[in-house]
């Protein structure tokens, strides 16, 4: 018998349980179609002004940082200023998003250069898919328009969400990706991003910036 | 071939850690968990429901844990992934030595996976000249030492502030000897300039998984410091090694035990990178792995299921009970010989190395309770640890004096007249004796105790007397 076949038999016997069994199979596949919700803590619930200001004080509790535009073409002025106000080289990486492109980069100093990183860029700016309230928590999907390594590589970590797509918890952005790919169906990569990069691993110290990103900025765009 | 163990010496080792002073300095860490917790616990008015909740999830799981593997693996494929099964841990190094010798690789970059310290996979790779990295700062650090993690999510919560600096001046030869590390920053700094070289240099990145979704076939991992994305994202070839109970049925399911993992860790609400991966790139990505494979384990997990032992499975490896344990907190995570120590550890381990090997670590408890209270799937473990020990006496493994001593005990509590008729003057004669100081520095036969704290005089009457008394009988 291969592993595989050992594996599954060993199961089936352990649980006193043939191959075929109908029930079994039944309640299997109504859970994977149906994916029942649980118990969603209040706390991300609300209209979404409170939405957005659970979102913004969940954000900061985890270290991220967090600034307030108007509109989209607010954002580049935002992100020189938040650069400039670090003593930060203006320097951007950004992938294809659209909603990115669209916006008047030209109209500050920044530098920006476009794709993925391979590790020499020290700031980076992603559109994010979604946002948690009750957690302040970032949600990015993998893909051309914002690539997975930007998330990781930079020194600074500059997400752009639109209050539109802050949500109230986690079931939410899953609601939302199986509207976006498909029932059954993911992008290559989801990231949640709750804060900056850290590690307590030496002697319970927390520090940021452990591999990941030492600053996470969240530029909220209201309309 | 997994890690050796040390188990069976477990008094020698607990005596030694007793012992060492660098390590009891370096214990009092552990102990910041507590505090962590609570506060996150107390911030969800739901923490407890959502308990339930995680634990209702994971017991369907493992009752149809053949039927959502068979669907997980249908997905992985459907994602353009490899699934491999892997009996045991001799299996499970094959696979992935078969997969390393595939690219010819040479450097394997390694997320925090307490799988890949089960089936010893470092020793393995590196016997077949494939250096393997381990990259969460902890685990990092302890490689360098040549030493195991002492606990599962903070691997090296043994070692001080200045044993890292002494480390990274004996590995790190290029770099100036005259450099300041005197503070955690800088030694920060030091191991991610370096990892990052290795990040962008391995052939292969290996990850743990914290769940694996039928649902998507997709891997989770839940991590801080960002080490286990960039060994999943950069290299050519992503290697999930997990184990087959880490199986959850849908997203939403994930949702719901995700609430609980990190709050009972580290008392977040929720870690920084949880990251949700499925199959290799797709044809538009710019990056990411060209090949995803997973190694799914057994290891004795399939023989476990429907026993005594089964709600063992519903683990997911948040080291609460570790965290909340006196002994644990007394000698560390190393006495416990082998790669899970804790109470949780003390009931996988004779589950996974056999009760002759590990049967001494359900031995390790004071029985107080806290690792079931804290618990987020709420397992029972010190009723698993009493079936472990009752198995132990069964198998006349238990030591001959203790064999003696329950036997003369249990002969008693099965004759309650005359146990009331031995314990009673016995107690009075006790309180007699310590009543002026209320203590006893020595007692006979009971030295082990004496030497090293006092024994609290009785106060003279017993329970039971005392319930005569108050309420007329005893029934």
């Amino acid at each position: 018998m291969s592993a595989r076949e050992e594996i599954f038999a060993s199961i089936r016997r352990s649980l006193a349980v043939g191959p075929v069994d109908a029930p079994r199979r039944d309640a299997v596949a109504a859970r994977l179609a149906q994916g029942p919700v649980g118990i969603v803590p209040r706390r991300g619930h609300g209209e979404p002004a409170e939405r957005l200001a659970t979102y913004k004080s969940e954000a900061e509790r985890v270290l991220a940082t967090v600034a307030d535009v108007a509109t989209a073409a607010d954002v580049p002025a935002e992100i020189a200023r938040f650069l400039r106000e670090n003593n930060l080289p203006a320097t951007l990486r950004f992938g294809d998003d659209p909603r990115l492109a669209a916006m008047p980069w030209p109209a500050t100093a920044l530098e920006t250069a476009r794709g993925p990183s391979e590790g020499d860029d020290l700031n980076a700016v992603s559109a994010a898919f979604a946002a948690v309230a009750e957690t302040g928590t970032l949600v990015l999907v993998s893909g051309p328009d914002n690539p997975t390594t930007l998330n990781f590589l930079p020194d600074n970590h500059l997400v752009v969400i639109f209050a539109a797509d802050i949500v109230g918890d986690v079931e939410s952005v899953f609601a939302r990706l199986k509207a976006t790919y498909g029932p059954g169906a993911l992008p290559r990569t989801v990231n949640f991003v709750t804060g900056p990069s850290r590690s307590a691993d030496i002697e319970q110290t927390l520090l940021l910036g452990a591999h990941g990103p030492r600053r996470l900025h969240i530029v909220v765009v209201a309309g | 071939m997994s890690v050796a163990a040390t188990t069976p010496r477990f008094n020698d080792n607990v005596h030694d850690a007793l012992h060492d002073q660098r390590l009891q300095g370096a214990l009092p860490h552990a102990r910041n968990f507590i505090s962590r917790r609570a506060d996150a616990a107390a911030r969800l008015p739901e923490f407890d429901a959502l308990r339930d909740s995680a634990r209702a999830i994971k017991d369907h799981a493992l009752a149809h844990l053949d039927l959502y593997l068979e669907a997980y693996e249908a997905k992985v494929v459907e994602a353009g992934g490899h699934v491999h099964y892997a009996r045991d841990s001799d299996e499970a190094i094959a696979v992935i030595l078969g997969i390393c010798q595939a690219h010819g690789a040479k450097v394997v970059t390694k997320g925090k996976s307490m799988i890949s310290e089960e089936i010893g996979l470092n020793a393995a790779l590196e016997r077949e000249g494939i250096n393997a990295v381990e990259t969460d700062l902890g685990e990092y650090v302890i490689q360098l030492r040549g030493e195991a993690p002492s606990h599962i999510i903070a691997p090296a919560i043994h070692v001080t502030r200045d044993d890292i600096e002494a480390d990274f001046r004996r590995v790190h030869r290029d770099l100036p000897p005259d450099r300041d590390l005197s503070r955690p920053e800088q030694l920060l700094s030091e191991a991610r300039a370096i990892l990052r070289d290795r990040f962008l240099s391995a052939d292969i990145g290996l990850t743990g998984a914290n769940f694996l979704v039928a649902e998507t076939g997709t891997s989770i991992i839940v991590t801080n410091e960002g080490n286990g994305d960039l060994t999943q994202t950069l290299p050519k070839v992503h290697v999930v090694l997990a184990s087959i109970e880490k199986i959850t049925p849908t997203l939403n399911d994930v949702a719901q035990i995700l609430r609980v993992l990190a709050r009972s860790a580290t008392g977040q609400d929720m870690s920084v990178y949880t990251t949700l991966s499925t199959g290799p790139r797709r044809a538009d990505d710019p990056d990411g792995p060209e090949e995803y494979h997973v190694v799914l384990l057994d290891n004795g997990r399939s023989a476990t299921l429907g026993g005594p032992f089964a709600e063992m499975l519903r683990c997911i490896r948040c080291g609460a009970c570790m965290n909340h344990c006196p002994v644990y907190h007394a000698v560390g995570g190393h006495a416990y010989g082998w790669v899970y120590p804790g109470p949780m550890g003390a009931v996988l381990t004779p589950l996974l190395i056999g009760v002759a090997e590990g049967g001494q670590l359900p031995n390790a408890s004071t029985f107080c309770g806290r690792c079931e209270a804290v618990c987020p799937m709420r397992i029972p473990l010190p009723k698993l640890m009493r079936n472990w020990r009752e198995r132990e006496f069964e198998r006349g493994l238990t030591p001959p004096l203790a064999r003696v001593g329950l036997r003369l005990w249990a002969f008693f509590a099965k004759r309650p007249a005359l146990y009331r008729l031995a314990i009673e003057p016995a107690m009075r004669t006790l309180a007699l004796i310590g009543r002026r100081r209320g203590r006893f520095a020595w007692l006979p036969f009971a030295g082990g105790w004496t030497r090293w704290r006092d024994f609290a005089a009785p106060q003279g009457a017993t329970f039971q007397s005392r319930w005569r008394a108050k309420s007329g009988a005893v029934k």
